[in-house]
């Protein structure tokens, strides 16, 4: 069995696995994103509160590696506080440079992140009757 | 801070008794064992001696059945590949299981790519490699079979005899992988009735880079690596002398110590597993109760992924690892629990516990007072775990 890639996750990665911020549910969501399966190793369920248009808190729960679990705190830092259009905006590699960069075979945890953002907000989007957008596909789980 | 390793399926630290064993090699006795004069000569003789060693240890006849290798992947190609284009105008399908190390199964893989026919035999849910099936895929085409002694994810131990029984009642070549066994349970090639093993030394307690493949007499091989008429023209490249001291020295410990070992690993893994179910509630122990080496315990947390559990646990000074996506570099479950027939969200919570010599009860009881914590913790961030 080869070995893991600890070795190569930077240190704000290992910061935000050890005091991952935003973790749980908010009960009263405007949206909601579930992505991912347990074949794969990682589901992401992510919560986001949308009032006037900015999204004022966003909470995570996520079953994954530790990159996956730092992906999804850091993506609800860089969230919180911005409009839906300044949000769209989160690629996966902003996520994953936020953060320091991630392991090559990590950088799927940094687009899992950006799926459950964008699931989140197509869920808010349809709730409140606007058009939905497009939301990126990872190819590792459509294998 | 503590540090304790509980990663020895991976490697083990090399028995200081050995490095001594070994030191002269480098410094003073280092000809090369293949020259003719006295500085080469003494290297032989120091080479012929260890093999001699080794081959007692495993039962062998001969000590010409062992040639030496960098270790258990070459030992692994060397079998299988050698066997199949040795023996391909005989036939060209292979028996292998589902649950082989990748030095086994990739090695089958690029064999089936070159025109062979690879047959993966299932196993039960403990890990057990099925019997029935393995009699029926047998045919007149096929020259081999290959399957592993103990399994390095869970411990499970193959039903090694009743499988060479199979293989000799139809004549065809059996070898096993038997880098988890050696040095951990008695193994003895004429006993069973083996006719190929791989071993790698520093499973227990040997150094690195270096390894053996069992042959028995009379066995026909095609040689892989090509060169010099090294190791009776089986196994071409300049002897690693000290290595092959090392490896001697390791099966003379092994075989001294294991009575014991077996004991005190037992008792220590039990403790282990009894400590974790106790304090940690969903926990699941994969493989065979029975049927396993002593020194290993697979456990699966339900709800989350392993990886996260290893890198807390490293956080802590507790070195474990997993069979399970993250770590391996695909990101599918462990190859070996899926054939079990364990789910995907189980096995991706699988954490191998590998036990060694020098770990003691407080070792056991740190890992098991850290543990709750880590695992409550994980649990309040995976979405699965719903209960509170």
């Amino acid at each position: 069995m080869s070995e893991s890639s600890f070795g190569e996750y930077s240190e704000q990665v290992m910061e935000h696995f050890r005091n991952p911020r935003n973790v749980g549910v908010i009960k009263d969501a405007s949206g909601t994103g579930h992505v991912g399966n347990p074949q794969c190793g990682d589901i992401m369920e992510l919560y986001i509160k949308v009032e006037n248009d900015t999204i004022v808190d966003a909470k995570f729960k996520t079953f994954g590696c530790g990159a996956a679990i730092a992906t999804s705190s850091m993506v609800t830092e860089l969230v919180k506080g911005k409009t839906i259009e300044e949000t769209l905006k989160i690629s996966n590699r902003a996520v994953a440079e936020a953060l320091g960069g991630l392991p090559p075979i990590k950088m799927h945890c940094s687009l899992l992140a950006e799926q459950a953002l964008k699931s989140a907000i197509n869920d808010y989007l349809k709730k409140s009757g606007k058009p939905e957008i497009a939301v990126p596909k990872d190819d590792h789980h459509h294998k | 801070m503590k540090q304790v390793y509980l990663d020895h399926n991976a490697t083990t630290p090399t028995d200081p008794e050995v490095v001594r064993a070994m030191a002269p090699y480098y410094t003073e006795i280092y000809g090369n064992a293949s020259s003719v004069h006295m500085f080469g000569q003494k290297a032989r003789r120091a080479v012929e001696a260890a093999r001699e060693q080794v081959a007692n240890f495993l039962g062998a006849k001969d000590s010409q059945e062992i040639v030496f290798t960098s270790g258990g992947t070459e030992s692994d190609n060397l079998a299988i590949r050698g066997i199949a284009y040795a023996l391909r105008s005989k036939g060209n399908h292979i028996i292998t299981s589902s649950i082989e190390h990748h030095a086994v199964e990739t090695t089958c893989k690029a064999l089936e790519k070159e025109g062979f026919k690879v047959t993966y035999i299932p196993v039960d849910k403990e890990g057990i490699v099925d019997l029935e099936a393995l009699k029926g895929a047998i045919t007149d085409k096929t020259i081999l079979i290959s399957i592993m002694w103990a399994n390095n994810e869970m411990g499970t131990i193959e039903p090694i005899e009743e499988i060479a029984k199979v293989a000799k009642g139809k004549g065809v070549l059996f070898h096993t992988d038997a880098v988890q066994a050696v040095g951990k349970i008695p193994v003895n090639v004429e006993k069973v009735g083996i006719d190929l093993l791989s071993l790698s030394a520093h499973k227990f307690y040997g150094p690195n880079g270096i390894g053996a493949l069992y042959i028995r007499k009379g066995t026909k091989i095609q040689k892989q690596m090509f060169g010099g008429h090294h190791e009776k023209n089986r196994r071409a490249g300049t002897e690693n002398v000290p290595g092959i001291i090392g490896l001697a020295k390791a099966c003379e410990l092994a075989g001294q110590r294991m009575n014991d070992y077996g004991k005190d690993m037992t008792e220590l893994r039990d403790r282990l597993w009894e400590g974790i179910r106790k304090n940690v509630p969903h926990v699941k122990m994969s493989g065979h109760p029975k049927e396993r080496v002593p020194n290993t315990v697979n456990v699966s947390f339900e709800y989350l992924e392993g990886e996260s559990i290893i890198l807390n646990l490293d956080m802590e000074g507790v070195a474990v690892s997993t069979g399970s996506a993250c770590t391996s570099g695909s990101l599918e479950p462990s190859h070996v629990l899926t054939a079990m027939g364990i789910d995907a969200q189980t096995a991706q919570g699988s954490i191998r516990f590998s036990l060694g010599k020098d770990n003691t009860k407080e070792d056991i009881d740190y890992v098991v007072s850290v543990l709750p914590d880590i695992i409550k913790r994980l649990r309040g961030l995976s979405p699965l775990y719903k209960e509170q």
